[in-house]
């Protein structure tokens, strides 16, 4: 009985908000405003920006997850809690120490201008460099736990069998982990969708080029309250849908 | 009986370490807090009036929220405690007035000019507004909702000039801090705003007659109506508009 209770609060905790949004939602305004200029803009801008950023924490982000499990070298606990700051830290401070290395008078982004004239802050590829900051640690904590925990008996099996180290890994390691990488990409994915406080301070903030749907949201709340709010349930659609579809896959894989 | 007198002995030093710091913390007589929000262009000359002010009036403890006036004002809209609003945009005031949340019609007490700030040295070599069109340069500008934004563009349209900006922040000191760090060639703010980082910024002034006026007013909300009164008096008084042109506000 009180377990039901404790979960119906804490049920609460997580429906509450979203009824308020849904009952202070402007509704009969709702499709004038998710095709108004900025809306659009914001959303092309975070769903390019979104998957991008995936695609990146997949590049960099699966080889160092392997590394980090599976190499033994000095200082591996110190990397790996490099790699899990930026699940704790402010993600401003994040956007912050980007500019320190990556803006225009930046440890390497000063030599990066001078030499190929390239400038991340107010540049939509900045938003991406900001986002994969904030997002890629997903992928590399879940990707490094499963290979951890997976027993290394079918490899064994692989290799003596003689297979190649990169035929073990495609055929044998990196579909045992399957459901651990898909659920990784969704986390990392649904983390660079909603990034904010990263891409404002690095990348600044202009409407068709740095300006994500967080922060026109953020701005809307200034000016447009409708149109902020409107923006907010579409993120949230967005959000509970591929949640709920990754959710039935992962399921069936177990 | 060992245990529990060392127990009780360990509540009582606690009890009393507890009493100690209450005592420290309220060593004079009960103050009241009078909640001031006011735009962000205002945070270092109002800190500033703090003191003065709170030694004037030993029974008042001023706690300031800053933030952009639309969303301070929305806040009041929402409930927000607050006694005073001094707010950057009269516009948004008129709106306050509208919603019947202030106690009495709202006092201009200070103005401020745009002015264009570069990083020291002027790396850029920004000269004028004219520049602001120039694709070539990182430009910014505050969001075109927030007072300093609005402002910076009816300047530049004063002038003729479609500005070509990489960023439009949520609020000035975002902005500040960028130009400060070399990150944007130049931008335009308050004049006030130079005075923050004096060392690490420099103005180019604009020529117009285009300012940003701040009224000030205290709100039906407030819990505690005479200090709020006693705040803008204070801010009203020539004591507080000595301190306001100190700090490079304009007389209202």
């Amino acid at each position: 009985m009180t377990l039901l209770v404790l979960g119906a609060v804490g049920a609460m905790v997580f429906v509450l908000p979203f009824v308020g949004l849904l009952v202070r939602a402007p509704w009969s305004a709702l499709p004038e405003l998710l095709t108004d200029d900025i809306a659009a803009d914001a959303l092309r801008l975070s769903l390019i920006s979104s998957l991008a950023s995936t695609a990146v924490a997949a590049i960099l982000g699966l080889p160092l997850a392997w590394v980090l499990a599976r190499v033994e070298f000095p200082g591996r606990g110190l990397a790996r809690g490099l790699v899990l700051l930026p699940l704790v830290l402010p993600p401003v401070v994040g956007g912050t120490a980007l500019l320190f290395a990556l803006g225009r008078r930046g440890l390497v982004g000063e030599p990066l201008a001078d030499v190929t004239g390239l400038v991340l802050p107010f540049s939509t590829l900045g938003v991406i460099v900001a986002t994969t900051f904030v997002s890629m640690p997903f992928l590399v904590i879940t990707v490094e736990g499963a290979l951890r925990n997976l027993d290394g008996r079918h490899e064994d099996a692989a290799e003596t069998l003689g297979a190649s180290p990169w035929r073990v890994l495609w055929r044998v390691t990196l579909p045992m982990i399957r459901p651990s990488i898909v659920a990784g990409l969704a986390l990392t994915w649904a983390r660079a969708l909603g990034e904010f406080g990263a891409t404002i301070t690095f990348a600044g903030n202009l409407q068709d080029r740095t300006q994500t749907l967080p922060l026109a949201i953020f701005v809307g709340l200034e000016s447009d309250r409708d149109a902020a709010i409107a923006m907010s349930l579409v993120m949230i659609a967005i959000a509970l849908i591929v949640i709920m579809a990754l959710r039935r896959r992962w399921w069936q894989e177990l | 009986m060992k245990r529990p007198r060392a127990r009780g002995s360990a509540v009582g030093l606690i009890l009393m370490l507890l009493l100690a710091a209450g005592c420290a913390d309220s060593a004079g007589p009960e103050r009241t807090t009078v909640v001031v929000s006011s735009a962000s262009s205002l945070t270092d000359v109002f800190e500033a009036i703090e003191q003065p002010f709170e030694a004037a009036h030993p029974n008042l403890d001023v706690v300031f929220n800053f933030g952009g006036s639309p969303t301070l004002a929305a806040q009041v809209a929402e409930g927000a405690p607050a006694d005073v609003l001094a707010l950057a945009n009269d516009a948004v005031m008129q709106l306050v007035v509208a919603g019947g949340l202030t106690a009495g019609p709202p006092a201009v007490f200070a103005r401020n000019i745009p002015v264009i700030a570069v990083p020291v040295g002027n790396p850029a070599g920004v000269a004028g507004l004219a520049d602001f069109g120039r694709e070539d340069l990182v430009l910014g500008l505050c969001a075109e909702d927030i007072p300093c934004g609005a402002l910076a563009r009816k300047v530049l349209a004063e002038a003729n000039v479609s500005p070509s900006i990489d960023t439009a922040e949520p609020n000035v000191r975002a902005l500040l801090g960028r130009i400060t760090a070399g990150e944007l060639d130049a931008g335009i703010v308050y004049a006030t705003d130079l005075d923050a980082a004096p060392d690490r910024l420099e103005g180019i002034p604009i020529a117009t007659t285009s300012t940003t006026s701040y009224p000030i007013v205290t709100l039906t909300t407030s819990e505690h109506p005479d200090g709020a009164e006693a705040f803008v008096d204070f801010v009203l008084s020539d004591a507080g508009q000595r301190i306001l042109a100190e700090f490079g506000f304009l007389s209202p």
